[in-house]
């Protein structure tokens, strides 16, 4: 059996997530996915903003740094500037990277900067006990939409991809292998790269949504998520309602840090 | 003497003397957003920190220059970001974070007078007690003040200084009348400029905790990538960095945040004093409207009238007790300011009723004049 033991902070448990929320099965995918790149956990730092997904940071014996909500972007850009040699991994969630810090996450994406961002997308605020996100989906209930969210929601990843990033991905914690293997490819890659992590919040989200039991959503992500090769197969007819998982982008651009050492270089050699 | 020995004059604005003062403080990380008056500081970065190996970014918005900068200290690089009014309001947060994580950078406010987008190109000392109170939450912060550009250089460089010192942000106030004066500036030679550096664990990584208990109430934290690997956030913690709700160490933290700049006064304050020991009549005053007052206290003095003035370099902690000193002294203290009496509340708190204070505000975009003060004086008398 794989040893999480030597990533986790053990003194920091028991966890603070709700039993059947999906936020532990997406830290177990990144661990797996951090001993098969064989990074260095010195030269690796974990930043985030505010949430329950944030909280992530506090299990991982690394360099780990939770920010203010929203902000996770900027720091991680701070820090992977100011050190270009360390791993810099951001862990949000929905609203912290898409709603209050919307306009970090463009930015950064625009930039290209290296950093890999994991985004828990639960499509509720669960921290703060069920508020509407800006990837609730129409029509459900949340406690600041008690009669139905009426507002269009975000699509992340295809977000990421208009604003210029080199790598996107999507992934479920039902399928947690595929999940594993995309943060896996995020790490590797050099560049803004995101996995948006779709992740049950039976508390806050289900609850309200006639999915109280953490079963239940997860049924709903077997029966929702689509994987690349399936996909293609699919008539546009059976691709209604369903949501593409897989790499959806993956393109070699320069890279912020780098483009960055060059013009130093350029200018101290004259 | 020979050509060696001349000091080295150059001719800039303040705010590119804070842009040098940096440099010279070994500042290697920039972030900022542009915004009048304060722009100058990140075009003069721009060229000069890439050139010198450091790292210049202009972020989306203020919010973002501070997470960065905060980010960047926190790999080891002494970090700076510069803004003014809207984009130190937007900063507060993450000032506040910096408070509380106690992560050493330096904020530049280059002050224009508001509420709002007010007055962008006209000076106003509108954010002294914004400096001191802005972000929320108990916390206590060193905030310095320049009135020249040789201030601007200088006071930049005790800025890093007092940062990787107690490990805090410190804030540099420079009103838009210094960010914008161009005039004499002498820099001192490299090596005679006093640098400070933060401390550095003298314990292996496994008895290493960033906030562990220090006799000077300091804490030690390791750069990012150095092996010591802990966690940093902005709940309230314990000293290994990580979240907790036992209510006596939270006390203990939110008292020590507090303590570490109170209990070293004496060490962080800084004035200079023109004729105050037999003055009659005190006058308070700094960044630029120092400089009138200067004026206003030797053509006082040329007439006859005793007045002195108390001018600090250091806005926060506050000067009480020199304050309280001057009022047992003189007749009554004037506070002339660019705002409607900001400071003038400290000045009247610490001072126990030993003088009245008299506020002397202007909120019209002009700065205030010695014939103001001088006027002032006169009525008193
Ligand atoms: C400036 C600020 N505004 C609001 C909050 C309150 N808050 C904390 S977490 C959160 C939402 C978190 O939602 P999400 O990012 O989706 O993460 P989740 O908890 O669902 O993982 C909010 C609004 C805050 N901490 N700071
Ligand atoms: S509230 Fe939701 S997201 Fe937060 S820990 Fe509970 S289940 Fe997970």
């Amino acid at each position: 059996m794989f040893n999480y033991l030597e990533y986790v902070r053990e003194e920091n448990f028991p966890h603070i997530w709700c039993s059947g929320c999906g936020d532990g099965i997406v830290l177990k995918a990144l661990i797996r996915a951090m001993e098969a790149t064989g990074m260095s956990r010195d030269e690796a730092v974990m930043v985030s903003g505010i949430g329950c997904s944030s909280r992530t940071p506090g299990y991982v014996d690394i360099n780990t740094l939770h920010t203010t909500h929203g902000r996770a972007i900027p720091f991680a850009t701070g820090v992977k500037h100011a050190n270009p040699g360390l791993k810099v991994i951001v862990v949000t969630g929905d609203g912290d990277a898409t709603a209050i810090g919307g306009n970090h996450f463009i930015h950064a994406a625009r930039r290209n900067i290296d950093l890999t961002v994991l985004l828990y997308n639960n499509y509720i605020y669960g921290m703060t006990g069920g508020q509407c996100s800006p990837t609730t989906p129409i029509g459900y209930k949340a406690s600041t939409a008690q009669f139905g969210n009426i507002e269009p929601t975000f699509n992340i990843s295809g977000l990421a991809i208009a604003a210029g990033a080199s790598f996107v991905a999507r992934a479920d914690v039902y399928n947690a292998k595929q999940c594993e293997k995309m943060i896996g490819l995020a790490l590797e890659k050099k560049g803004f790269s995101l996995v948006e992590i779709l992740t049950p919040c039976p508390t806050a989200f289900g609850r309200r949504n006639k999915m109280a039991s953490p079963v239940k959503l997860m049924e709903w992500l077997r029966d929702h998520v689509v994987s690349g090769a399936k996909w293609e197969k699919l008539s546009e007819e059976d691709r209604e309602g369903k949501i593409r998982s897989g790499i959806l982008i993956d393109v070699d651009k320069p890279e912020y840090t780098e483009e960055y050492k060059k013009l130093t270089e350029k200018l101290r050699a004259v | 003497m020979g050509k060696d020995n001349f000091p080295n004059v150059r001719m800039m604005q303040g705010n590119q003397a804070c842009a040098e003062g940096a440099l010279a403080a070994g500042c290697r990380f920039f972030a900022g957003y542009p915004i009048t008056p304060s722009s100058e500081i990140a075009e003069h970065l721009s060229v000069a920190l890439p050139r010198a190996g450091g790292k210049f970014i202009q972020m989306e918005d203020e919010i973002a220059a501070m997470g960065a900068t905060i980010g960047a200290s926190l790999t080891g690089l002494k970090s700076l970001t510069a803004t003014s009014g809207p984009g130190f309001s937007l900063k507060q947060e993450n000032i506040g974070y910096a408070c509380m994580t106690e992560v050493p950078c330096v904020i530049i406010n280059v002050m224009r007078g508001g509420p709002s987008t007010g007055m962008p190109t006209l000076p106003a000392q509108m954010d002294v007690q914004q400096a001191r109170w802005g972000t929320h939450g108990d916390h206590s912060i060193i905030v310095l003040v320049a009135a020249t550009a040789q201030d601007a250089y200088e006071q930049t460089i005790r800025a890093f200084n007092l940062a990787e010192k107690y490990m805090t942000p410190v804030i540099l106030l420079l009103d838009e009348i210094v960010g914008h004066t161009t005039e004499k500036v002498v820099i001192p030679d490299a090596s005679k400029i006093e640098l400070i550096d933060r401390k550095k664990p003298d314990v292996p990584p496994e008895e290493y905790k960033p906030y562990a208990e220090t006799e000077d109430l300091i804490p030690v934290l390791a750069n990012f990538g150095t092996g010591y690997k802990y966690n940093v956030t902005g709940l309230c913690h314990n000293e290994t960095g990580f979240p907790i709700n036992d209510n006596a160490m939270i006390e203990k933290l939110i008292v020590r945040l507090t303590k570490k700049i109170v209990s070293n006064r004496d060490d962080i304050i800084s004035n200079r004093t023109m004729s105050l020991d037999d003055a009659e009549i005190g006058i308070f005053a700094y960044g630029s409207v120092a400089r009138s007052a200067q004026s206003a206290v030797t053509r006082c003095r040329a007439e006859g009238i005793k007045v002195g003035l108390l001018e600090p370099t250091v806005l926060w902690p506050f000067p009480k007790d020199e304050v309280l000193e001057m009022a047992k002294k003189v007749k009554a203290i004037i506070v002339p300011e660019m705002n409607l009496g900001q400071m003038a509340r400290e000045v009247e708190l610490a001072s126990r009723c030993e003088a009245p204070i008299l506020k002397l505000g202007r909120v019209d975009g002009n700065p205030i004049l010695p014939d103001q003060i001088v006027k002032m004086v006169k009525e008193v008398v």
